[in-house]
């Protein structure tokens, strides 16, 4: 089990990019590098990352990236690892670094066609729950209730479960993450990139911009995620669930903090009734029990 | 060794990627494409064919893997119609911008709305704009010699471009002829291994595409424009070496017939090239003066070859198997724009035939050449775009 | 990499290379500047992993050197330091 200071201190995101300040999908991006070094391909679709890597003729990025159209990030990504397979260059991972836009709804189609082909590469959707790159408008992942410039009342439909999608396609290895747990992100990326075939990661990235706080509470808020259950960290290892710590010990309720201890350090949710933050600990707590069956299962897909 | 096989024109696609020795195809089925796939799933499968067929989901999913292949390094091949041609549009244009030697084929195919199986040229002109070299066929030969000539010319470092090498749908993708397969070994003489202006390369990492402003946008689409004037220069060349070495040419940009002395030339692409070729034969045979000019490559657009014939002949009637709506067909309008300078113009007349399969024999050209005829004796073109046949 | 001059010098299609301050020099952007008290300092690196921009990094003993070009002030290290070793300051411009 590797420890922080064991991470490498190369950077292969460089600093004076192009994020907000207290951007939670750098942090990600961050993460990524020291967990699987340089030795990747990017695949980055029309999102935020688009924009981080500042303009031609500079990039943020030390590895190789190919900008992409924004539905196309699983296509791409399946032309490239047939590639660098016929090269021969068995040691380069591919990895599909896409926003929730380009992962559930656009981008969607590209994605599941790589996986049921069993495309060998790492998808990673970093979640910031809206469209962040085009001013914030609501994507598929937008959370029930959350303000977005085109749900400006909330959001009335809950969020897609894109996790679960991808495990239905008997991929070897789909995991959740939040970089407020990097050990956690970087372990899963390191034991994602030793399997064959196509591995999805879903990483909670909290975005100030959208999500309305203060940047400086970025990494506290994906705590907080974690600790109330909205987010749950797990791996669905060959149809196989299992939570990770610290989401392992939350299926007993009471340790699971409130939903509105997170919800309400958002301005995003500021309008929410107390009838919808019970509606919302509600639906937590059913997909709870759900995942406390699943951890009995031998397998769930 | 070279050796004659008889099929057809999409099966002969995949003969052509195999001895191209293409290494990834992404690819999605659609009438009447299909055949092209199938071959070489079977190629691939059976272990002739050294290359990997990403059986992908959707069209813009295939163009999209095609990039992915082509920037990590592989020679790539597609192959596509109409509405499948319609959804990788977007995708298009990442290709050329990215300065990607693909080349796909066009089993040309009309557009819906209502669907329409049969043979238009609608669907690959209205990607014209998108910095696609494109190659209109008229027998099964020459897709064979176009789509190795394509490699050649795309991955020539004066282009590095894509091309579509474009076949209509049924009239040649389903239909028996005989073609030459030349010896592999002189097709690899002919075509070195695959290269590309630029690769995906961990050891040398660079981004691709990311926003350029307005201070350079404007000079990466001048240089797709030289390399589109490159490619003119180089099309004619290269066919030329290929028809020493293996005895097929084309004309370079345009197939001329009967052009020197034509006081009336059609101008048209395609079958319709190659039925004009036996309308022409007639109507000498009644004493009118016509010559046919197949235009092989509608881009670049062969403005220097139109213009010396124009200065020949006294009309030209063009037949376009497409309309522009709200305009005319492509061809008229191209023709008509690079001749323009000229002091001394030709009439131009335009035909619009052969929609959505509407069959355009030998006699539907002679028909058409005679009332063109009649206009070039008046000296005035009556109506300046003629829709062949059509119904009361 | 040079920044290109004329047509002659850009690339067949838009290639980038990897800069530092490729957007500039992001510190500018500050309106807080954090300041490490290094006698309370653990050099416990989080601050470290924690930064969106990479605009820390570890010294040999492991605690933190911040690069004020490009630190954006998001406060995310004073946030989480464990110990409270790193607080915001307004920028005095």
């Amino acid at each position: 089990m590797v420890t922080i200071k064991e991470l490498p201190k190369e950077e292969y995101l460089l600093k004076g990019h192009a994020a907000c300040a207290g951007c939670g999908p750098s942090i990600a991006l961050r993460l990524l590098f020291k967990a699987l070094g340089n030795k990747v391909i990017l695949v980055v679709p029309a999102c935020c990352t688009t924009v981080i890597q500042g303009p031609y003729p500079f990039t943020a990025f030390a590895v190789p990236l190919q900008n992409m159209l924004f539905e196309a990030t699983g296509a791409a990504a399946s032309g490239i690892a047939a590639a660098l397979r016929i090269r021969g260059l068995e040691d380069v991972t591919v990895v599909g670094w896409a926003g929730d836009g380009g992962t559930v709804d656009i981008g969607i189609q590209a994605l599941s066609g790589a996986a049921e082909r069993e495309t060998n590469f790492i998808y990673i959707c970093y979640d910031n729950e809206a469209y962040g790159n085009t001013g914030l408008q609501r994507s598929g992942a937008t959370p029930y209730g959350a303000w977005t410039t085109t749900t400006p009342t909330g959001k009335k439909e809950r969020k897609k479960n894109m996790p679960f999608i991808m495990a239905a396609h008997r991929i070897p290895y789909v995991a959740t993450a939040c970089p407020s747990y990097p050990l956690d992100f970087v372990n899963k990326l390191r034991k994602a990139k030793e399997i064959k075939g196509t591995k999805y990661i879903h990483v909670l990235t909290p975005c100030p911009t959208g999500w309305r706080y203060d940047a400086s509470k970025t990494v506290e808020i994906g705590r907080l995620a974690v600790q109330t259950g909205i987010w749950a960290l797990y791996e669905i290892e060959n149809g196989k669930f299992r939570l990770n710590p610290p989401s392992d010990r939350l299926i007993d309720k009471s340790k699971r903090k409130p939903v509105k201890e997170y919800l309400t350090m958002q301005e995003r949710f500021r309008h929410l009734t107390e009838a919808d933050i019970e509606k919302i600990q509600r639906w937590v707590d059913e997909d709870w029990e759900y995942y406390q069956a699943l951890t009995s299962m031998e397998r769930c897909f | 060794m070279a050796r004659i096989v008889i099929d057809t024109a999409n099966h002969i696609a995949g003969y052509a990627a195999k001895a191209a020795r293409v290494k990834v195809v992404a690819a999605y089925p659609i009438t009447p494409q299909t055949t092209v796939v199938e071959k070489i799933a079977e190629f691939v499968e059976t272990g002739e064919m050294d290359a990997e067929y990403i059986r992908v989901e959707s069209e813009h999913s295939a163009m999209a893997a095609c990039i992915g292949a082509a920037a990590a390094g592989v020679r790539t091949f597609t192959a596509t119609s109409a509405h499948g041609l319609a959804l990788m549009h977007e995708a298009l244009h990442w290709a050329s911008g990215a300065r990607l030697p693909i080349v796909m084929v066009v089993v040309n195919r009309a557009m819906g709305a209502p669907w329409s199986i049969w043979p238009d040229l609608s669907d690959s002109l209205s990607q014209r704009d998108t910095g696609w070299l494109q190659f209109y066929c008229a027998d099964n030969q020459e897709v064979f010699d176009t789509i190795i000539q394509a490699y050649r010319i795309c991955e020539d470092e004066r282009v590095f471009l894509p091309a579509m090498v474009c076949l209509e749908g049924f009239i040649l993708s389903h239909t028996y002829m005989p073609v030459k397969i030349h010896d592999q070994d002189e097709i690899d003489a002919f075509l070195p291994p695959y290269k590309a202006g630029w690769i995906l390369d961990v050891n040398n990492p660079v981004t691709h595409a990311n926003l350029v402003s307005p201070e350079w946008y404007m000079e990466f689409r001048y240089k797709i424009q030289e390399a589109m004037e490159n490619a003119k220069k180089l099309i004619p060349e290269v066919d030329r070496e290929y028809g020493k070495r293996f005895g097929f040419e084309y004309g370079g940009l345009v197939e001329k017939y009967q052009c020197e002395d034509a006081e009336l030339i059609i101008c048209t692409m395609g079958t319709m090239g190659a039925e004009a070729k036996i309308a022409v034969d007639n109507l000498r045979k009644e004493g009118l003066n016509v010559g046919v000019a197949r235009i092989r490559v509608f881009r670049p657009f062969p403005i220097e070859e139109i213009r010396r014939l124009a200065k020949q002949a006294r009309m030209i009637a063009t037949i376009d198997r497409h309309i522009s709506f709200g305009m005319e067909g492509f061809l008229a309008s191209e023709v008509k724009a690079s001749i323009y300078p000229l002091n001394d113009k030709p009439l131009v007349a335009g035909f619009i035939a052969g929609l959505g399969g509407r069959d355009v024999t030998f006699k539907t050209i002679e028909e058409i050449a005679k009332k063109a005829w009649k206009w070039l004796d008046t000296g005035v073109v009556k109506k300046e775009t003629v829709w062949v046949d059509l119904r009361e | 990499m040079g920044v290109p001059k004329t047509r002659r010098e850009i690339p067949l299609t838009p290639l980038s290379f990897p800069t530092v301050g490729s957007m500039g020099r992001t510190g500018s952007w500050r309106t807080f500047r954090p300041i490490v008290d290094y006698s309370k300092c653990t050099r416990c690196t989080l601050c470290w992993i924690y930064c969106p921009d990479a605009a820390i990094s570890r010294r040999d003993d492991d605690s933190p050197e911040i690069d004020y070009d490009y630190c954006k002030g998001c406060g995310i290290c004073a946030n989480e330091c464990p110990v409270k070793a790193i607080t915001m300051k307004r920028e005095e411009e």
